[in-house]
């Protein structure tokens, strides 16, 4: 066996590797073997280890000193000083932005943005190198698998998960323990299980995250379901935007045929399953579980009425059980360490951990994963890190489109999915889209029903036809044509969408206008009636102006791109509201911040 | 994949390479590679004691390096962290006596108190 000293795990997740994390491997791999210490350490390319803003991230081990933005530069420095001398270099190591600079943390583990966190589904993720079955293996991977067929009946499995108080994390919150005992009970020979992979919120990448870094715990849960159910097939639907999940995945499932663990007489026993892959191409409508139906027997992805539920009609007309990526994740450690064990975790109704993706005006944009009941304030300041240059929190966007939003004075609750449902918004997916105050409550709405028009599939007509209503009424409010008698169609088409619609994409799109209409009404009518932006970001309702501050530097007049703005040297300068295009590009030039946004 | 015991021989296999990413407080051996410590031949300890490692699959030893510790003239030196133990640093170290101080500390338990700092001052 090959002894090595130390490992360097690069993080081969999306956000590193679009930020050149591959280009970092390469690289280590050179300077080791330049240095002869190839044979000493090993370089381990990872799935996301959660804080994408640092990218691209290296954790060497055993010393697990966390480097992040490493730069090419930085490499040979890494390997000369920490792997060769054993020195690590402390000003490459992470530094956070959340905790008072009084020493650098050198290991991973005492990092604030970690600290706090708690990583079921993304236990392995930044751990393990997904390619490699064994490093799954050695982290108790298959062991659940193992222990359902030889010791567990599938009623078993069905009653574990039942007690565990699962519940579908990729929006619904039904309980997965359910889901599985009504497809069991569901008469048929043939049966399948499906993985919703179809990730589409703006901004919500734990599916993918999970299906990069730890691909194989998908296969083993989706074995254990099947045994549960009684299904012999299963099917991945994920969508080809995700190519380096697609990759994963693929190169797992054939590790996986290869070792026995897929295939007949799985551990010896009667079972036999086998999966495949099935490409979407990233129609968010996809992810509604009949259209995702559909879409895999080849057809329009489109949705249909339920009942029949996909637990009596799914796949092929089979009775079907269909969870989310990030509901599987955690299905072996379930199986494997018991009921009790998962339920410490949480609260009483939303037991267990979740991941969510931070994006938005917040320090560290990236993954994390808490318990439930975890706080938005905890979530956002400790783990998060606040809002970045100083600005004021103004609101969190949870469910993303078909979510709403929570204000301040929501801090405090405790997230599971009965307190966000209460307070409007939705668990959804986990997307939390964090907003200051440069952002623009009546903008933000129509960002996320722009994409629902944008996405609608068009086959009901109060989503079809409502939607595209709402988005032209939201563009006149943010252009200044708006009129009170707006906000209450706004408000009436609202409902009628969320009462009519075919499918949770419908029924959920109006609610992130519902939610700014409760808490940020006041905006709507500073539009409407002001005829400003209170947030200074739509663009029509905003002038910019040179205050009597102005020097006539004249720095302003040479970078304005269409000549609006006029004055003589050291005289007051004017911009002319007519020709300005409101770019912005002369705010910065200004040496004594005499232009304003209005 | 025939039995559980079969994916558990696997596990016991796999988890000796990745051991090392885990949370460990079994023992530590620090190899001194500054200047001093290289010039002296501390890669060949470093290599002898990995050898060692890797040979008898020992699980809970890290090996990691530090720099100059300031007795440079005893170069190459490691130190050895047990838990419940006091460190103990061994001096003018050969590859013999890096292998033999594995057999001896690190498996068995015994300091190999000839080659200890405390014995050569």
């Amino acid at each position: 066996m090959d002894f090595y000293r130390a490992h360097v795990l690069v993080c081969g997740g999306t956000g590193c590797v679009s930020s050149g994390s591959l280009t970092i491997e390469e690289m280590f791999n050179k300077a080791l073997e330049e240095k002869g210490l190839e044979k000493e350490v090993k370089v381990v390319r990872t799935g996301c280890f959660g804080l994408c803003e640092a990218g691209p991230i290296c954790i060497v081990y055993p010393e697990g000193s966390f480097y992040s933005h490493v730069k090419q530069d930085d490499v040979n420095r890494i390997v000369e000083e920490h792997l060769l001398k054993g020195r690590i270099v402390k000003d490459l190591l992470y530094i956070d932005k959340a905790a008072p600079v009084t020493e650098i943390e050198t290991s991973i583990n005492n990092v604030g943005f970690y600290k706090k966190q708690k990583r079921v589904a993304l236990k392995n993720c930044g751990v393990i190198n997904p390619e490699i079955i064994d490093e799954y293996i050695a982290f108790d991977g298959y062991q659940a698998l193992g222990k359902a067929l030889i010791t567990m009946s599938p009623e078993d499995v069905i009653n574990e998960i039942k007690k565990s108080g699962l519940r579908g994390r990729g929006g619904g919150g039904f309980p997965t323990g359910l889901k599985w005992e009504f497809t069991r009970a569901s008469e048929g020979d043939i049966k399948y299980v499906a993985c919703n992979a179809d990730e589409g919120d703006p901004g919500a990448f734990m599916d993918r995250s999970v299906l990069e870094g730890d691909p194989h715990s998908i296969i083993e849960a989706m074995a254990l379901a099947a045994y549960a159910v009684g299904a012999q097939k299963g099917y991945v639907y994920i969508r080809a935007e995700y190519p380096i999940a697609v990759k994963r995945l693929g190169i797992a499932i054939a590790q996986a045929k290869e070792m026995g663990l897929l295939g007949d007489q799985i551990f010896g026993t009667d079972f036999s399953f086998d999966m495949e892959i099935r490409l979407g191409a990233g129609a968010f409508v996809c992810g509604e579980e009949t259209a995702l139906i559909a879409s895999i027997e080849g057809e329009r992805g489109m949705p249909r009425p339920k009942p029949p539920f996909p637990a009596q009609k799914g796949i092929f007309g089979k009775p079907t059980v269909i969870n989310n990526v990030e509901t599987y994740a955690v299905v072996p450690q379930i199986i494997l360490n018991g009921s009790e064990w998962f339920t410490s975790f949480g609260t009483e109704r939303s037991p267990g951990t979740k991941v969510f993706a931070l994006g938005g005006k917040i320090n560290n944009t990236g993954l994390v994963e808490i318990p439930m009941g975890t706080t938005l304030k905890e979530v956002i300041f400790d783990i998060g890190g606040g809002i970045p240059n100083g600005r004021k929190f103004k609101a969190v966007q949870t469910g993303g489109p078909s979510g709403g939003c929570l204000t301040e004075e929501h801090l405090d609750t405790p997230i599971d999915f009965d307190t966000l449902t209460a307070l409007g918004s939705m668990m959804g997916s986990g997307g939390m889209i964090v907003v200051d105050d440069t952002n623009c409550m009546v903008d933000f709405a129509r960002f996320f029903l722009d994409f629902t028009v944008e996405e609608s599939c068009g086959k009901c007509v109060p989503c079809r036809e409502g939607t595209k209503r709402m988005l032209e009424i939201l563009e006149r409010i943010t252009s200044g044509n708006g009129t009170m008698e707006d906000l209450d169609q706004l408000e009436e088409l609202a409902y009628s969408i969320k009462d009519s619609s075919l499918c949770g994409l419908g029924q959920t799109a109006p609610n992130p206008v519902l939610s700014t209409l409760k808490y940020f009404r006041d905006e709507y009518i500073a539009h409407v009636v002001d005829k400003k932006c209170p947030a200074g970001q739509c663009q029509d309702l905003l002038s910019i102006v040179i205050t009597e501050d102005c020097i006539g530097c004249t720095a302003c007049k040479r970078v304005c791109p269409v000549d609006a703005i006029s004055g003589e040297v050291k005289q007051l300068h004017t911009i002319d509201q007519a020709i300005c295009i409101k770019c912005g590009a002369c705010i910065p030039k200004c040496p004594k911040k005499a232009i304003i946004k209005q | 994949m025939k039995s559980l015991e079969e994916l558990k021989a696997l596990r016991d296999q796999a988890i000796k390479k990745v051991d090392i990413r885990k949370e460990k407080n079994g023992t530590r051996i620090v190899v001194g590679m500054a200047t001093c410590g290289i010039a002296a031949g501390a890669r060949v300890i470093m290599s002898a004691l990995m050898d060692e490692v890797a040979k008898r699959e020992l699980q809970d030893v890290t090996i990691t390096q530090t720099g100059c510790i300031g007795v440079c003239r005893l170069e190459p030196l490691i130190e050895v962290y047990r838990a419940g133990e006091e460190k103990v640093t061994y001096v003018e170290l050969t590859e013999e006596k890096a292998r033999r101080i594995v057999a001896e500390h690190i498996v068995n338990g015994n300091i190999v108190k000839e080659y200890t700092i405390g014995s050569v001052e």
